[in-house]
Order: structure tokens, then sequence, then C-alpha cells
């Protein structure tokens, strides 16, 4: 764990008198963000750059939701796509067979996944790195064979087909892509806030001192499995909203979704946009969505050139890059008040 | 029993309301089992899933109790096993030399790889391990694609093995799944006595438990760690070059058996190489006849069967605890 304790190091002391600021400016960041990606269809009619940026909110509110429990606890999960999956095929199968509306079956959704989360939590929390690892992974691929064979429900491996019904609420139509496409980045931004107060909170200075030592945690009187469990749910709801993203944006659920490839994507994406800043996973999002899209334009032979890349991030730049340019600007820092 | 219950009470609706075929049978499940003939077919083709299965994580397991790596790519060298073989019987025409091409071929690839590569990774961050090997994952799959095309292509059974099958207690068992039984057998004795007994297996295991120390001793670890890689490269390669008259070849093929090879390994305990055997040998029988039983989810059994496995003994059946 060097490298990830290395870049850690100046983030562990809270800043208890700035926390209110810190809050107020995350919020601020938060609203011009929304700002600018909302107002981004009235400048151009690109239709795929916003599906771009649709893309870029389900696969961004998983990977950062990933980065909860690999960056800051320390959890190094290898199935957390099982929960993007869930979120995608439970929504649509709640669409599809209740024809509730959409905020209802958003709800549920979360509710069920919070249930399964929880379950599955507190069977492998207890398991300690590359055990946990694969345990995660086993149930991952349990879900995923479980939508397989039950083809009556899940529409086995041609997936839920017959399209999402996308009933309009509050004067919001997501059949419409510009509503569509505003409705994600505002649940993108409101996912990455909640999460960015997850992170800046005392149970995620918790969670990171768990991450750094978890014996000396258990000591000072943190129930660690509990402390696990909760960000491990807490990690599920946000992966689960990745899902639905994706399930309204392609009007389905595949069993990829579910499938371990998801996760390991995930990984990858944390690895390359870094984990030890909070927004690194979301530059890894957009680099990793960029990378795939303009390479398989250029090359049928896409693996070789994303395998060169990485080879180059894990073994030149030995981090991500969001991390790299962090240290790289503190050492400018340091080097200038040397002088 | 009970979990089987429950897995036919789960998937029942289907088959009251749909008709395709059932998630579930059973029966035939039961009939097999009451049949010899049957029993027979299905055991030696769980035996060889098994065998091959052994080879492979075998490896895993080997590298990962020396070099406390979890090599994500293993299963590209089964990949390479396998084309290396089918070229070299093509341009030769002899099998044992198609054998020995994937055995030696991924060997030499091995050490490569874990000399230029996988050796500038070593303490660091596990993450970046799985990195390295998920780019070589994409890259062997493409290289493979490049050379041999993307199509599934086929070694064809040598003539040698084109005799009857025999008959044993009425089941029908192909003569060359009785020799791919004996070499994977040979190699797993071979393997334990000379890890146990030979002074080269006694340094590996001296290494796995102390490096520095090895190295203080004027012995050159990085040269085990290479042959170590190496060697468990050969036995995937093994695997691959025995597998390829009986399975179909494609890039990406290398993926399934990879992570088959890794629920060995987590099964058997990390680090075991008794516990590789066994579990291999149990993940075959659990996928011949979990075939027969439950069609749609075996591959679910034996998801499930690693669940069960890892929450009621996290370091696996054979494994030590954790250092």
């Amino acid at each position: 764990m060097t490298e990830l304790e290395a870049g850690h190091a100046e983030a562990l002391a809270p800043a208890q008198s700035g926390a209110a600021f810190q809050r107020y400016r995350d919020i601020l960041f938060a609203l011009v963000a929304f700002a600018v990606l909302a107002s981004l269809p009235l400048f151009t009619g690109s239709k795929a750059l916003l599906d771009f940026v649709i893309r870029c909110s389900a696969y961004g509110l998983f990977a950062t939701s990933l980065n909860l429990l690999v960056g800051y606890t320390g959890l190094t999960s290898f199935g957390h796509g099982m929960f993007f999956g869930l979120g995608a095929y439970s929504f649509g199968l709640i669409m599809q067979k209740l024809a509730v509306s959409i905020p209802v079956a958003f709800a549920a959704t979360l509710a069920i996944t919070a249930l399964i989360a929880a379950t599955i939590g507190a069977i492998c929390v207890r398991l300690k790195e590359i055990y946990f690892a694969f345990v995660t992974l086993a149930f991952q691929m349990l879900i995923h064979s479980t939508i397989l064979s039950w083809a009556s429900f899940t529409g086995g491996d041609q997936g839920l087909r017959g399209g999402i019904p996308r009933p309009a609420f509050l004067g919001i139509d997501l059949s419409n892509h510009v509503h569509l496409y505003v409705t994600s980045c505002a649940l993108l931004i409101l996912g990455l806030l909640a999460m960015r107060q997850i992170a800046q909170s005392p149970f995620g200075y918790t969670l990171r001192m768990i991450r750094d030592n978890a014996a000396r945690a258990s000591f000072l009187g943190i129930d660690v499995w509990r402390a696990k469990l909760t960000v491990f749910v807490l990690a599920a709801l946000f992966a689960s909203m990745g899902g639905m993203v994706m399930a309204l944006f392609v009007s389905g659920a595949y069993p990829e979704f579910a499938y371990w490839t998801i996760s390991g994507e995930g990984i990858f994406i944390n690895m390359l946009g870094g984990v030890s800043t909070f927004l690194g996973p979301m530059v890894g999002t957009v680099l990793l969505l960029l990378l795939n899209d303009t390479v398989t334009r250029l090359t049928e032979y896409h693996g070789i050139v994303l395998g060169v890349v990485i080879l180059f991030f894990a073994l030149g730049l030995r981090k991500g890059l969001l991390d790299f340019a962090a240290e790289w600007v503190s050492r400018r820092r340091n080097a200038g008040e040397g002088r | 029993m009970t979990v089987s219950a429950a897995f036919a009470w789960l998937l029942a609706p289907c088959r009251a309301r749909c008709n395709e075929s059932a998630p579930v049978d059973l029966d035939a499940l039961a009939g097999c089992l009451s049949s010899s003939a049957c029993l027979v077919t299905q055991t030696t083709s769980g035996l060889i899933i098994g065998m091959l299965l052994f080879l492979v994580a075998v490896g895993l397991t080997l590298i990962f109790g020396v070099l406390k790596v979890v090599n994500f790519s293993h299963g590209a060298f089964y990949m390479f096993g396998a084309y290396f073989a089918m070229t070299a019987y093509q341009l030769t025409g002899s099998f044992a030399l198609a054998m020995l091409a994937g055995a030696a071929g991924t060997a030499i690839l091995g050490l490569i790889f874990e000399r230029v590569f996988m050796s500038r990774v070593y303490g660091a961050d596990v993450l970046m391990q799985l990195l390295v090997c998920y780019a070589f994952v994409l890259i062997f799959d493409d290289v493979v694609r490049i050379i041999w095309g993307p199509e599934f292509r086929s070694m064809g059974m040598p003539a040698a093995f084109q005799v009857m099958p025999l008959f044993i207690a009425g089941g029908v068992v192909p003569p060359y799944y009785l020799l791919l039984i004996g070499v994977a057998l040979v190699a797993a004795i071979v393997l334990g006595i000379g890890l146990s007994r030979s002074r080269i297996g006694k340094v590996i295991r001296a290494a796995a438990h102390n490096p520095g120390m090895v190295s203080a001793l004027g012995i050159n670890t990085g040269l085990i760690y290479g042959g170590v890689f190496a060697l468990g490269g050969m036995l995937a390669g093994l695997a691959g070059a025995l597998a390829a008259p009986v399975r179909s070849l494609t890039p990406g093929m290398g993926f399934s058996v990879l992570i088959e090879s890794f629920i060995v390994t987590v099964i058997g305990g990390m680090g075991s190489i008794l516990g590789a055997l066994i579990g291999a040998l149990l993940l075959g029988l659990i996928r011949s006849f979990g075939s027969l039983g439950f069609p749609l989810f075996t591959e679910g059994l034996m998801y499930l069967f690693m669940v069960i496995v890892l929450v009621s003994k996290p370091t696996g059946l054979f494994g030590k605890e954790a250092a």
C-alpha cells in the first residue's frame, strides 16, 4: 500500500476550522459545474457530445463510488460492478413490470440495492485484502450467472429488452434527449457532492484511519466491521445510481452491466485518474471513455493500444494522472518555499 | 441438498410459465447418478476439466506462493500454449513436438515477461501489479488475433489417438482423455516431490519464505523468480497444448480458464499445490455433473461453491493462515 499512502500523507490532517468554508466552496463548485454542463446544449447541437457526457455520468458515479472503497477505505473490491448491474436491472424491471413513476422506481431501486449490499457486505468485509477482492468477485459472478439463468425474469443473455417506459414526471420528460442529459448531469453532480461530503466528514476520516491502520482504529474504539459495512453499502448506492443512469440512457439492461469486466474497468479508471484525489476517478472516466472511443475508431486492435497506455501509466508514471499532477504541484510549491 | 432445493424453488416459476429448457433438471441428474455408464462418462469429463484446470491453477498458486504476485495474465499462457502446439503440429505433424513447443514456448515467454515487466512492480501496490497484467491480457489477445486471426481454429485430434474409444462399465472414454489425465497426474507428482525433496525445490521454498536471507546466502533470487514464473507459464502452456486437440482455439480463450483457475486456487488455498489439485478436481466434477442438474446455472454453482468455502474458511481448504 506504499504507493497509496504516500499520496495521502498531507490529506490526513482534517482542517476543522475550515470545514464549513470548504463545504460552501464544494457546493459553489458543484453549482458552477452543473451550470456549465447544463448550458452545454444551448451552444452545441451535437448529440454525440451529450451522449458522451451521459456515459461519463454513469461511469463517473460508479468509479467515484468505487474510490470510496479502494482509495479511502483500502477495500479493493473486484465485484463493485454487481451494484452497477443491479441498479440497471432493478430499475428497468420495476419500470417495465410495475408501471410506477420514475422517482418511485429510483427510490425502490436504492432500497433494494441497500438491502442486497448489506447482506453481501456483511459477509465480505470480514475478509482481508486479496480474499476480500476474490469473494466480491465471486458474488459478482453469482449475480451475473443468476441474471443469465433466470431468463424468464431478466431476459437472460439477451438482456432486458423492449425498452424502459419513461413517463414524464414534474415536467421532466426523460424520453426527450436534452431532458435526459440534464437529469444525468444533475444526478452526477448531486452524487459527487454527496460522496464528497461523506469523504470529508468525520466518518470519512475514520475510513482513512481504517485504511492506514485498522488495528489502531479498533483500539480507539471504532467498530471497524460496521464502518466498513456502512461504506460498502453507501458505495453500492452510488454505483446503483450510475447503473440507473446507464439503463435510462440505453433504455434497457444487459448482462454485461453485471459482468466482472465492469468492475475491472472501474479499477482501471481509478488507477488512470488517481485514487488519492476526490476527482481522480472522474478524470479517469473521461480519459478511458475518450481513449476507448478514439482508439476503436482508429484501429481494430484497440487492445494493444489500450494495453500500452495502461503500461505507460503503471510502469512509467506509477500513479494516476491527477495524483501525478497533485504531487508535481506540491513539489513545485515546496521547492519555491525552500528558495 | 438444501442448496439445490433452494435454487429449485428460486427457479421453479420459470419452469411453470415458460417453455424454454428448464434451468433446473434434477431428474436428469438423478438419472445419471443411477446409471454406471453415465457416471463413468461424466466423471471422466469432470476429471479432464479438472486436470487441465489443475495445470493452469498450480502455476498460478506457485507464482503467488513464491513471488507474492497474482498473475492476472496467466490465462494468456494457456492460450499461447494451445496456439504454439497447433502451429508446431501443422508444421511437423508430430504430437510430441507440438506438446514440447507449447510447453517450451510459454516457458521462454514467462521468463521474458517476468524479467522485463513483472520484476518492476514487486512490492508495489497490488492494483499496480493487476494493472500491468491486465494490460498484457489485452495486448496478448490482440497479438494472437494478428498472428493467427480472429476466427476459431482447431488443431484436430492426432492420428495416433483416432482409435476406438474404451468402454469402461458401459461409459465411453476416449484414449486421449486417459493420456491427458496421466500427463497432468505425472506433472502433479513431479512438482510435489520436486518442491519438497530436491535442492532446487528447497531453495524455492526458502525464497518464498525469506527472499532477503536466501539472497544473502549467495543465491540469485532474480533467477529463482524468473524460473518459477517460467515454470508456471510452462505448466499453463502445457495445459493449453493438451487442450488444443479437444477444444477450439480463439483469442480470449484464456480468460474463462483464468477465472476458473482463480476459483481453484482460492478454494484450495493460495500457495498450496495439494489444494490446487483437490480444488481443480472438485470444480471439474461440479462442472460436469452440474451441467446435467443445472444446465444454465453451472457457472453459478462454481461461484456459489467458492463463496461457501471462502466464508467458512477464508484462506481456502488447504491454505495456511495469511502471513
